[in-house]
């Protein structure tokens, strides 16, 4: 098992490339995957930690972490979904608006 | 030691093609291997039950949901990509991992992780943190669960 | 240390080996057992100097070269990287499944004991539906790579109906696993081998009959096939999901398909009738519920235990192959409405009462 920085360091480049995807894409449904992109470099940083602290703490977060996660990319897709009907393009500057 | 490097490139590499690639679909597709690979992290670090959970629920439940909604909307021009915005988001997060990265680097050394349990990350150990400790916020899980499926049920449905 | 890999690598191998060649032989029995069943000669044709062997040479020489030697072709619009991607991820699932399910107790050789079992890990079962879960990858983007509107149906309704039928599956099994209080496949075929009430072996099917039925559906749906062969449609969608897939790729959506079969069965057999148990089989020798016993060694009690495991395996195979020459094919709204409204319920049902009648029996066997 390699010593700890070096797993905070991987969660720490998966946190920043997910932020790049956040803020460079044009396509929202590639956004909400650098959303969950982000979620899983934190996944790691706590397992990470519950490990090298003898914790089970760390491990019972990342459960909550990944159903809160599972519910909100489902219910994000659900508003992707009827926003797209209207305005028939995944582009997100077009859904800056709340009334068009 | 090695593992851990190996997965690490891979992890990386996958998840700069999550972001980097023009196809959606083939983005979903490399989320879903940085998911796998992920969980493979986990279960080196003796955490086996969430490393399953995270293939099961993760990679093989919410990346298909995705997968799912990109046929579904059929993306079909790819999306334009100015110059400017691209260099500025990179730079961006180059400093943000150029601070985290450092922050983690520059202090006195870990300690070697401590002897667990035999049974540490096993479902027993997460089951009786889970049921005894954490059962309040386990509820409210499920009720999370609930309101979304609901939520997304009414969100998707055709208004009639 | 390196005998300890070169024993893992060997079992893997021996495991590989096994269920490549039950899926290779499974299409001879598919193929022959179909025609016994509808009356017909079957495939005969193929020959080697005259010797055709009742199809099986057709079926494993023939085939698999006429498979392998045709051009393999990527529809026009279609993504090459996922086209090609495709069969490997539907393949993959199937195969790495096997790792968990117990062939046999322990093997000792000399001083060294060998758990007859590729992968001893705590979260057994939970691996399985993991890579279960992985299994609708292979059809989706299957499905999508192809470029074609039939073969995009196939395969949106086919992962629906996986996805619907894994939740089935994982429900029905709750039962089980709180009767043998653990995770481990090979803790659970060894907890099969306690008797209850003196004489009958605890096999699953005994503590849990519906849990079996649902299981079985739910696993038979998993597989896609008949009656829950939707995404395939041979008669609807043409072939669904692999219909612009030829020579090796579609080669390897067919092992798969025929892998899972044989997942499926050693899974049912693992569950719900005792794995490699062989009943009153004890480590030692047979322990007759009449009070006989005979006392063998330990490399004849394992292959007993072998054989005991692979004749569950290939009955479970034969079973499947007989429902699938049987039934019609269910209408997709039939598929989803008995996966969501009838099994899952029930399951959830049996879930409730196996845990009542479990703190029931442990409120009246620790009262004082």
């Amino acid at each position: 098992m390699a010593p700890l920085p070096y797993y905070l360091a991987l969660g720490a480049v998966l946190f920043a490339i997910g932020v790049a995807g956040v803020v460079i894409r044009r396509d929202i449904i590639v956004i909400l995957m650098s959303i969950e992109l982000m979620l899983n470099a934190v996944n790691l940083t706590f397992i990470a930690f519950a490990r090298f602290l003898g914790s089970m703490d760390g491990q019972v977060i990342v459960f909550f972490v990944m159903t809160v996660a599972a519910a909100e990319a489902v219910v994000g897709l659900a508003i992707i979904i009827s926003a797209f009907r209207h305005r028939q393009t995944l582009d997100p500057r077009n859904m800056q608006l709340l009334k068009w | 030691m090695i593992l851990f490097l190996i997965l690490a490139v891979l992890s990386i590499v996958f998840s700069l093609l999550v972001v980097f690639r023009r196809n959606v679909v083939h983005n979903a597709m490399a989320l879903a291997a940085t998911l796998f690979l992920v969980s493979i992290l986990f279960i080196t670090l003796d955490a086996p039950m969430v490393g399953a959970l995270q293939v099961l629920v993760y990679a093989g439940a919410i990346m298909v949901l995705f997968l799912f909604v990109i046929m579904l909307l059929n993306p079909a021009a790819l999306e334009p990509r100015p110059a400017a915005w691209s260099t500025v988001g990179s730079l961006a997060s180059l400093a943000l991992l150029w601070e985290m990265v450092a922050l983690f680097f520059y202090r006195p050394p870990f300690a070697a992780p401590p002897p667990v349990a035999g049974n540490f990350g096993g479902p027993e150990a997460l089951a009786q943190s889970l049921f005894t400790n954490f059962v309040l916020p386990f509820e409210i899980a499920s009720v999370l669960l609930l309101v979304a499926i609901i939520g997304a049920v009414a969100l998707g449905k055709k208004a009639s | 240390m390196i005998i300890d890999v070169g024993i893992i690598a060997a079992k893997a191998f021996l495991v590989l080996f096994m269920v490549l060649n039950l899926a290779g032989i499974l299409g001879w029995i598919e193929r022959k057992g179909s025609a016994l069943i509808q009356d017909r000669i079957g495939a005969n044709r193929a020959s080697i100097f005259g010797f055709a062997g009742m199809g099986l040479v057709n079926t494993l020489v023939a085939d698999p070269i006429k498979f392998l030697f045709k051009e393999d072709f990527i529809p026009a619009k279609g993504d090459k990287l996922l086209h090609t991607l495709a069969p490997c991820l539907a393949l993959f699932p199937a195969l790495v499944t096997f790792a968990v399910i117990p062939f046999g107790d322990v093997l000792i050789l000399g001083d060294r004991v060998i758990n007859l079992q590729v992968a001893n890990l705590n979260i057994g079962i939970l691996y399985t539906f993991a890579m279960a879960s992985l299994g609708v990858y292979g059809i989706v983007i299957g499905a999508w790579a192809s470029n074609n509107k039939f073969s995009l149906l196939g395969g949106v309704r086919g992962a629906a109906q996986m996805i619907s039928y894994e939740i089935a599956m994982g429900l029905s099994i709750m039962g089980v696993l709180m009767f043998y209080g653990t995770l481990e496949l090979q803790e659970m075929v060894r907890a099969q081998g306690e008797l209850l009430w003196g004489w009958l072996p605890a096999w699953g099917f005994f503590l849990q009959p519906l849990a079996f039925l649902l299981f079985f559906t739910a696993a038979v749906a998993e597989t896609k096939r008949i009656p829950f062969d939707i995404p395939e449609g041979e008669s609807e969608i043409v072939a669904g999901y692999h219909v612009e897939y030829s020579g090796g790729k579609f080669l390897m959506f067919f092992a798969g398909e025929f892998a899972e079969i044989v997942t499926a069965a050693g899974l049912v057999a693992t569950l719900f009738f005792g794995g490699w148990q062989v009943p009153w089989l004890m480590p030692d020798g047979f322990h007759f519920p009449w009070g006989g016993t005979l006392l063998l060694s330990n490399l004849s009690v394992t292959l007993l235990q072998v054989g005991a495991f692979a004749f569950k395996v290939i009955f479970f195979c034969w079973l499947q192959i007989l429902v699938r020459w049987s039934l019609p094919r269910f209408r997709y709204d039939q598929v989803m409405r008995l996966g969501w409204k009838m099994l899952l319920p029930v399951a959830l049902i049996n879930v409730v009462v196996t845990a009542v009648w479990i703190i029931l029996r442990q409120g009246l066997s620790s009262n004082p």
